[in-house]
């Protein structure tokens, strides 16, 4: 699966150990919310990174309070039409103050990447034979945006009135 | 009218050139039908029974002749010769190709009109009462916080994928011409104890196939926190609405199975790590916002009411259109003027080209270049001299367009049905024909007074058959046609449902019965009762015995 991260095709330093009966003793991994509950303590004590990769339906509210010791949370579109990730990935970017990756994982595709991107997203595991030329032909769309976000671009309403 | 500015045209125009993209990808199977049908919904086009709907925007309603003038264009150019005005205050074209949507974006965007989440499962067209800005009992200019709602949804990042689709409406008048309670959300401008204008928000209300009167999430809100505030309701409805099943995954829904209080808990948390956030409202920008509307100039005139009754005393017919579908206006010397498309015979909404150019050039000589789209699916002319009220009704009876029948019996409110819509069960168009033609005795319109009927083809309710005085609505029995009347609706600010009367009614039947519940009203009110009045103190008893069991049927069995 292609990773796109910052503009660049990257490699995946984190292994999907989601859904596992055993997690690998070290490297960075990515677990599923049933294996961080179950295993919190021992995933936290980890000198490599770790992620929780979510579901639709769970919430970050789940892991608000361990978010200090996640360097990732991998936001899941089961499908391309499920738009509950974009809430969480800005709760997780505005209430919680999440720093870390925030990878889209799932059915992901050039025509969401923008709104993916501006909710505070910036990983994408892309459904693609040409991630990056889909990522450039996404950002190409747009330079006037009506609303804040998670991105940091200036509205129309906060550019109308910076000078005020 | 709102103007854009340089931000609001580069937006509409990159929108129109990323479509065109997405058209092509879809054309050279890039796209699959499944990854398509979103993105086209979201630019308002529909598979519809025979070809593609494009359903077009008009923000709160309000359009310049340029903007109808090129609707004319589009219909003459890529159409039939015709469109539709509907209930949401769009405008569909009906026979429309994919290949030259773009093109149709491209030259709307020119005028400043878009299809932009005119469907979809996103915030759709912001809806206000038509008479806006010129009513005399309007608090406030809602269109300034339509147009605020209006930026802030359009292409929002976060409820582009909504789990059903959203509708906000906003009402500056206690009389409600928008059927606040209906929507989404539904925002009604009032004051607080303090005297400080603001908005009591309310959620949940919908039609559809489970109907529901909205609740009061929040008594006063102030102008500033309107968009926070909105956010956290669209927020919470995105994490927590329902996905499982497209039939409950409306706001409504989820609203209505947590209960109000709890989603009023759920919102308020959000709200509270948002409210003073960037999305305040500066009030530079409600200054801005109000300055791009340029009110008309008006003249400075005086009421002449002698001068009009005069000609009302000589000239019956124009005093019962003066009376039926001319409203006051908040200026002295000025009216506002009803356009029924609603003649005997005519589909409700439906215009011609050649009418469109007409209507575009009335509206330049005699209501300074603005028409009013309305929910009942006629237009409204809000900027009338009196002076010229005379010469305007001679002229719009030459266009048919003077029906003197705003609010009464025969002004149908009516959803395409079978006649193009894929998923009726049955025509409700020729209904609407069918009882506009039964009754054309204006005298007896006028006797009869406010009376709402509205016809849906199914129980998606496009036609608001839940909320007319008198709902229509289509059902299919065994492969045949049936129609289901409710009675006692009403979208007004004291908004109810209608109870069902009975068993449902062949097309045929369905004129006769109308006309007996209206002769059962007239025969029980009392002075001054409108329909829903009598109904309300009456209660349905009386109208089923007099529909399923007249007294001479029952003598003579
Ligand atoms: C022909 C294409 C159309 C299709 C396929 C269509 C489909 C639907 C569906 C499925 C619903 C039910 C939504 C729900 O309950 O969640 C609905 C509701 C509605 N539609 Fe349409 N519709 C069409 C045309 C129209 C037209 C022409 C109008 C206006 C005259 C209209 C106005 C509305 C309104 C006002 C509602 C109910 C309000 C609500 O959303 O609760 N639609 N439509
Ligand atoms: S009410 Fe039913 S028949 Fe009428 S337009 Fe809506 S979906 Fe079609």
């Amino acid at each position: 699966m292609a990773l796109v991260k910052n503009n660049a095709m990257i490699d995946d330093p984190f292994v999907d150990v989601t859904g596992q009966e055993t997690i690998p003793a070290d490297g960075p991994v990515i677990v599923d919310l049933h294996q961080w509950q179950s295993h919190r303590e021992q995933l936290t004590q980890r000198t490599d990174p770790v992620g929780v990769r979510l579901r639709s339906d769970q919430p970050p509210e789940l892991i608000a309070g361990d978010l200090e010791s996640l360097a990732l949370v991998a936001l899941e579109f089961p499908v391309f039409r499920d738009g509950r990730a974009y809430s969480y990935a800005r709760l997780l970017r505005g209430q919680y103050r999440f720093d870390g990756e925030i990878r889209a994982v799932g059915d992901v595709l050039l025509e969401q990447l923008h709104f993916m991107e501006r909710t505070g997203f910036d990983a994408f595991e892309l459904q693609s034979d040409d991630p990056l030329g889909d990522l450039q032909v996404a950002s190409a769309d747009f330079d006037v945006w009506y609303q804040p976000a998670a991105d940091g671009r200036l509205s129309a309403m906060q550019l109308r009135h910076q000078s005020d | 009218m709102y103007r854009y500015d340089e931000f609001d045209h580069k937006l509409v125009a990159e929108r129109a050139r990323q479509f065109r993209r997405q058209v092509k990808r879809r054309l050279s199977g890039e796209l699959t039908e499944d990854q398509f049908k979103p993105l086209r919904l979201m630019n308002g086009l529909y598979m519809q029974l025979h070809a593609y709907m494009l359903r077009v925007n008009v923000p709160y309603g309000s359009l310049s002749s340029r903007q109808l003038r090129k609707f004319a264009h589009i219909a003459r150019t890529y159409d039939r010769d015709f469109g539709h005005f509907t209930t949401r205050q769009n405008i569909q074209f009906n026979w429309i190709k994919l290949e030259e949507v773009p093109d149709i974006l491209e030259e709307l965007a020119e005028v400043e009109v878009t299809a932009i989440q005119s469907s979809g499962n996103c915030v759709r067209n912001i809806t206000s009462d038509h008479y806006a800005g010129r009513a005399r009992d309007e608090l406030a200019d809602p269109r300034v916080y339509c147009e605020l709602l209006r930026q802030y949804t359009i292409l929002n990042p976060e409820f582009s994928y909504l789990p059903r689709k959203f509708k906000i409406a906003l009402t500056g008048s206690p009389r409600d011409r928008a059927a606040v309670a209906l929507h989404d959300i539904g925002l009604r401008m009032h004051r607080n104890e303090a005297g400080e204008i603001g908005f009591e928000v309310l959620v949940g209300g919908g039609q559809g196939r489970t109907p529901f009167i909205a609740h009061t999430i929040r008594e006063w809100l102030a102008p500033e926190h309107l968009l926070s505030y909105v956010e956290s309701i669209l927020r919470v409805y995105n994490m927590y609405g329902r996905r499982d099943n497209m039939h409950k995954a409306r706001i409504k829904i989820i609203v209505n199975q947590m209960g109000i209080d709890r989603y009023r808990e759920l919102v308020e948390a959000d709200w509270e790590q948002i409210r003073d956030s960037v999305l305040k409202v500066p009030q530079a920008e409600v200054d801005r916002i109000n300055a791009y509307f340029a009110p008309p100039e008006y003249e400075c005139l005086a009421d002449i009411p002698d001068e009009l009754n005069d000609v009302r005393a000589r000239i019956p017919e124009f005093d019962q259109w003066m009376a039926a579908n001319v409203a006051e206006h908040r200026i002295p010397g000025y009216s506002i003027v009803n356009l029924s498309l609603k003649a005997p015979g005519m589909p409700p909404g439906d215009m011609t080209a050649d009418t469109m150019d007409a209507v575009a050039d009335l509206a330049d000589r005699y209501s300074l270049d603005e028409i009013r789209v309305n929910h009942r699916q006629n237009l409204s002319f809000v900027d009338v001299r009196q002076r010229d009220l005379f010469t305007l009704w001679k002229e719009l009876k030459l266009h048919d367009l003077a029906t003197p029948n705003i609010q009464s019996v025969s002004d149908i409110i009516c959803c395409p049905g079978l006649d193009y819509c894929n998923l009726a069960n049955s025509r409700s168009i020729p209904v609407a024909q069918d009882l506009s033609r039964h009754f054309v005795d204006v005298d007896h319109l006028a006797l009869v007074g406010d009376f709402t009927i509205n016809i849906s083809g199914c129980m998606n309710a496009c036609g608001h058959h839940h909320v007319g005085n008198v709902g229509i609505l289509g059902v299919n029995k065994r492969g045949k046609e049936f129609f289901q009347l409710t009675l006692g609706g009403s979208s007004d600010e004291n908004a109810a449902l209608g109870d069902r009367l009975g068993r449902a009614l062949p097309q045929d039947e369905v004129p006769a019965a109308v006309e007996t519940i209206v002769d059962t009203y007239l025969a029980m009110r009392l002075d001054g009762e409108r329909f829903l009045d009598t109904y309300r103190r009456v209660g349905i008893e009386p109208f089923k015995q007099a529909v399923y069991s007249p007294v001479q049927t029952r003598a003579v069995a």
